[in-house]
């Protein structure tokens, strides 16, 4: 009796402190994924900073295209968190616009990165070698930076999916969303993400 | 300790995604400037910084979080910015050793 007293007590303390687990925890990761970025940003920037030979990166890479998808991505953003406000209001229907609204912005993205990747690759810039007699690491450089977020982005697009089919089943309500939240901090974590390295990888000359 | 409720006035989210949009065609612009490469670097440097911090902000409603919950996620970017802080000696030696 008196360790669930205490127990109450330290739950209550807790959810004092705490916003709920699920979204701690996804804070939690989201922290620590952003620890990784930031390690393979400061890598990206010893390795430019001791290069002779790294090209401007606009005359090999398509930065109009980028551009674009760097503005598709703000835009899923944006129907993410109009899908959060939505279903706090009740209106599942909106949700499900939203949330579909938000994987095809996330879906595109990918396809968009796929022709990049393609057309660099058929030119002949691998991780290993480019055809232009710069830095090697120049491709190592942005196919991993480039590479480790999509990859975050295509399980974005694969957890927005399983929240998508959660939500047709009914399963979210203006009382109960936080896995409509907890999906959205991540998605706009990579929305986040891909601002830096946009603009480190193909913005900065 | 206990912090600031979560329970907050919507914000105007079409503003924050015009913000952003707005912000990128600068960055485009200013990435356009010939010359004064430090200023461009520092520009884009900040306007990125802006719009990661509107995102974290407004999108992931960090401004209207629980303090405790803002100190969790503040720390680590401040340990991020000790690393960065500590390759500025490197930089400096290799803008140095490439420009003699």
């Amino acid at each position: 009796m008196a360790h669930a007293a205490t127990l109450n007590g330290v739950e209550r303390y807790e959810n004092q402190l705490t916003p709920g687990w699920g979204k701690l925890m996804m804070w939690v990761f989201l922290c620590s994924d952003a620890m990784s970025f930031a390690g393979l940003l400061a890598a990206y920037g010893a390795v430019r900073l001791g290069s002779s030979d790294w090209p401007v990166p606009a005359t090999h890479l398509g930065v109009p295209l980028t551009a674009l998808n760097t503005f598709i991505l703000i835009c899923s953003s944006v129907t993410m968190v109009k899908a959060l406000s939505a279903i706090k209001h009740g209106d599942r229907k909106g949700l499900l616009g939203y949330l579909g609204a938000t994987m095809l912005g996330g879906a595109t993205f990918l396809g968009i990165q796929a022709y990049e990747w393609t057309h660099l690759i058929m030119e002949g810039m691998t991780i290993q070698s480019n055809p232009w007699g710069v830095n090697t690491l120049f491709g190592a450089t942005f196919y991993i930076l480039t590479g480790f977020h999509g990859c975050h982005v295509l399980s974005g697009v694969i957890y927005l999916f399983c929240i998508f089919v959660r939500a047709l089943q009914g399963a979210y309500s203006a009382e109960n969303n936080s896995s409509v939240e907890i999906v959205g901090l991540y998605w706009h974590f990579v929305d986040l993400i891909w601002i830096l390295v946009f603009t480190f990888v193909y913005l900065i000359a | 300790m206990s912090g600031k409720p979560s329970e907050h006035a919507e914000p105007n989210y079409w503003m924050v995604w015009l913000s952003l949009a707005v912000l990128t065609v600068v960055e485009l612009l200013v990435a356009q400037v010939q010359g004064a490469r430090a200023f461009v670097i520092f520009s884009l440097c900040a306007l990125a910084l802006v719009k990661a911090a509107l995102v974290a902000a407004y999108f992931m409603h960090l401004k209207f979080e629980k303090y405790a919950l803002i100190l969790i996620v503040v720390s680590p970017l401040l340990l991020s910015g000790i690393l960065y802080v500590g390759l500025v000696p490197d930089a400096i030696t290799h803008i140095h050793w490439l420009a003699h």
